[in-house]
C-alpha cells in the first residue's frame, strides 16, 4: 500500500485541501488503486524517449510586449470575495 | 412554425439570411422547446432567455446580415467557457457566483458572426468525468433513455442538441470530453487538433490537452461552427497560425470515399467491446467500403498504456490549474478565515467536489519530490510513443477508424462507486488528446440490444480536420437517419 490514510492527509495538506481521517481511509485506497493501475507504464523501457510535454513543439507565439487597458477595476473586483474598491482584501497576514 | 428546433444550423441558417423566418422566430423555438424538455433533461445551469429574445429582437429590427454566417442562431455553450455577463460555473460550487468580464475566444468569435447565446449548459466538475454525474448541480439526463447518462463531460452540450434545446454547442475535449457524450447521445462531435482553436477563456483542466470543438446534429453544422471558432488567437499562445480551410466549399466537393484508405487499429476492434457497438461500427465500415474507401488494418501497439498516461499527465495539469482557486480573485470563499491558510484550505475543501479533489490530491502526488520522474515525466515519455504510434499509423492510412466508446451510455449510477471503473470507459478517446491531433464521433445508428445511439471515430492527421469532415459527411449521407429521440 503506497497511499495510507496518513500518506493521503498529507498531500491533501500539500494541495491546501483538508479532508477528514474517515475520508482519509476512502480516499487513500482510491488513490492507491488508480498508482497501482498507473504502474503499468513501468512495462515500458523509455530510456532513451524524449518526454512530450505539449502537442505544439514549436517556441510559443509571442505577442509584442505593451502596456493595454482592457479591464477597469471595479469589474474586475465584482468577483472578488472581499475588496475595498482597490484591492483584494485577505485575513491579516502580518 | 413551433417545429424550427429539429431544423439542422445549415437550414436554419439559410432560413434566417432568406428572411424566411427572423432571429426572434429561431429563439423563441428553442426557448419553447427549453421550457418542454429541461425538467426531464436538466441539461442546462443557466439560460439567458429575455436576454437572447431582446438581442434578436434587435438584430431583427436591421434585418438579416449577410457578411456574418450564424446571423441569429442560437447556441448553447458549455459551462466551462467564459461569457461575459453570464454565470461561468464549471458545474463546481466554487465558482457558483462567478460572471466573468472576457468572452471565451470562440464565444467572440461566435458572436461576431451572429450567433445568439441561449445558455450555458451542464457538465462534470471542471470538466473531470465521463457522465455529468459530477456537476455539483443537477445530473444531466440521455433524451433517448433518462435513466441513462449522456456521457461527459460536456454532458449538457449533448442533451440539449441532441433535445432540440439548441443548433449547435461548444463543447471541450480534454480526454473524449466532446466525443463521448456525442456518441451517447446520437449527435456529431469534433475534437480539432490542438492549437486549431484558442483555448483563451477555456477554464484549464489540462493545458496540454483540452481543446474545444463543435457539437451538432450534422456534419455539416459541426464544419460550419468550426470555421468560425477555428483560427489563430495571438492571446493563447498554444494556438497554431496556419490558414484555416473553407471546410464548408470542401464538403460540396466530398461525394466518394474512392481512394481513401481508412486505418482500422487492432485494438480497437477487440476485446472489451459490446456486440452491439461492434455491429453497429462494423455495418459503418462496410458501407465505407462499398463507398470506395480501402480498409488497412494497423497497430496502435501503446493503446493499453494510454489510460494510465492520461491520467498522470491529467492530474498533474489539474492539480497546477486548479491552485488558482483561493478564495481570494473570485469563487467562494469560506466564512472561516482566521488566518490566510485556514482561508485557502477551507476554500478549496467547501467549493471542489470529491473528484476533483482526488484528482488534484492524485496530480500533487505524482509531481512531489521523488516522484516526479517516476510518474509524470515517464508519462510524458509514453505520451510521445503514442503519438508516434499514430503518426507512423498515418504513414499507411488516411483516416483510423474505431468506436468512440466500448459501450452505448451506461445507467445512471452505474460507475460512480469506483473511479478507475468510470476511467477505462475512456479508453478509445483518450489517446488522441495526447496526440493532439484531430478527431470526430458520428452517430452510425442504435444499438440492438439497449436501443441506445452508437458512435463510430475518426481520426486525422494534424490539422486535417476537412479530411475528417469530407469522409464524416460522406457516410452520413449514405447512413439511415437516425429516429427522432422518444422526447416529445
Amino acid at each position: 500500500m503506497k497511499i495510507s490514510p496518513e500518506k493521503a492527509l498529507a498531500i491533501a495538506t500539500l494541495a491546501r485541501l483538508e479532508i477528514s481521517p474517515q475520508q482519509a481511509v476512502g480516499i487513500g485506497a482510491q488513490m492507491d488503486d488508480i498508482l497501482g493501475y498507473m504502474d503499468k507504464l513501468n512495462e515500458l523501457d523509455t530510456a532513451n524517449v524524449e518526454p512530450m510535454y505539449t502537442p505544439v513543439e514549436q517556441p510559443g507565439f509571442l505577442r509584442a510586449d505593451e502596456v493595454a487597458k482592457e479591464f477597469d477595476r471595479p469589474d474586475i473586483l465584482r468577483n472578488a470575495p472581499e475588496s475595498d474598491g482597490e484591492y483584494f482584501i485577505v485575513p491579516r497576514i502580518v | 412554425m413551433s417545429q424550427l428546433f429539429s431544423h439542422s444550423l445549415t437550414r436554419i441558417r439559410d432560413l434566417l439570411r432568406s428572411g424566411e423566418i427572423s432571429a426572434q422566430d429561431a429563439t423563441s423555438s428553442c426557448l419553447e422547446r427549453i421550457a418542454a424538455t429541461e425538467p426531464r433533461l436538466d441539461a442546462l445551469l443557466h439560460v439567458a432567455g429575455d436576454e437572447a429574445l431582446a438581442q434578436a429582437k434587435d438584430m431583427d429590427a436591421h434585418g438579416p446580415d449577410a457578411t456574418k454566417p450564424l446571423w441569429g442562431v442560437p447556441v448553447i455553450i458549455k459551462d466551462v467557457l467564459a461569457t461575459v455577463g453570464m454565470p461561468t460555473t464549471c458545474g463546481s460550487k466554487i465558482l457558483e457566483n462567478f460572471v466573468p468580464v472576457y468572452d471565451a475566444h470562440c464565444v467572440t468569435r461566435l458572436k461576431d458572426a451572429g450567433a445568439i447565446i441561449l445558455a450555458k449548459s451542464n457538465m462534470d466538475e471542471f470538466a473531470m468525468g465521463s457522465s455529468t454525474e459530477n456537476s455539483a448541480f443537477k445530473v444531466t439526463k440521455n433524451p433517448w433513455n433518462t435513466a441513462r447518462v449522456p456521457g461527459g463531460s460536456s454532458g449538457g452540450s449533448a442533451a440539449s442538441v441532441a433535445a432540440g434545446q439548441c443548433f449547435a454547442s461548444i463543447g471541450t475535449d480534454t480526454g473524449g470530453s466532446i466525443r463521448q457524450p456525442a456518441s451517447f447521445c446520437g449527435i456529431v462531435g469534433v475534437k480539432p487538433s490542438y492549437g486549431r482553436v484558442s483555448r483563451r477563456g477555456l477554464i484549464a483542466y489540462g493545458s496540454s490537452l483540452d481543446q474545444a470543438g463543435p457539437m451538432t446534429r450534422t456534419v455539416a453544422d459541426a464544419a460550419q461552427i468550426l470555421q468560425v471558432i477555428a483560427g489563430h488567437d495571438p492571446k493563447d499562445s498554444t494556438s497554431v497560425n496556419t490558414p484555416v480551410p473553407d471546410y464548408l466549399q470542401a464538403l460540396k466537393n466530398a461525394k466518394s470515399l474512392k481512394g481513401l484508405r481508412l486505418g482500422l487499429p487492432e485494438q480497437y476492434w477487440g476485446e472489451g467491446l459490446s456486440a452491439e457497438v461492434d455491429l453497429a461500427c462494423r455495418s459503418a465500415i462496410t458501407l465505407a467500403e462499398s463507398l470506395g474507401a480501402e480498409i488497412v488494418p494497423v497497430s496502435l501497439p501503446h493503446t493499453e498504456y494510454a489510460i494510465a498516461t492520461y491520467y498522470i499527465l491529467a492530474m498533474a495539469e489539474a492539480s497546477s490549474n486548479l491552485a488558482r482557486f483561493d478564495g481570494v480573485r473570485y469563487g467562494l470563499r469560506s466564512s472561516q478565515t482566521q488566518d490566510l491558510a485556514t482561508m485557502y484550505t477551507r476554500s478549496r475543501s467547501e467549493g471542489f467536489g470529491e473528484e476533483v479533489m482526488r484528482r488534484i490530491m492524485l496530480g500533487t502526488y505524482v509531481l512531489s519530490a521523488g516522484y516526479y520522474d517516476a510518474y509524470y515525466r515517464k508519462a510524458a515519455q509514453v505520451r510521445r510513443l503514442i503519438r508516434q504510434d499514430f503518426l507512423n499509423v498515418l504513414d499507411k492510412c488516411d483516416l483510423i477508424c474505431g468506436p468512440a466508446c466500448p459501450t452505448t451510455a451506461f445507467a445512471i449510477g452505474e460507475n460512480t462507486a469506483d473511479p478507475l471503473q468510470m476511467y477505462l470507459t475512456d479508453i478509445f478517446t483518450i489517446s488522441l488528446n495526447l496526440s493532439g491531433l484531430p478527431g470526430l464521433s458520428l452517430p452510425v445508428g442504435l444499438g440492438g440490444d439497449t436501443g441506445m445511439p452508437v458512435g463510430l471515430q475518426l481520426f486525422a492527421g494534424n490539422m486535417e480536420e476537412e479530411t475528417l469532415l469530407c469522409a464524416a459527411q460522406t457516410l452520413e449521407t449514405h447512413l439511415p437517419k437516425l429516429p427522432e429521440t422518444p422526447l416529445v
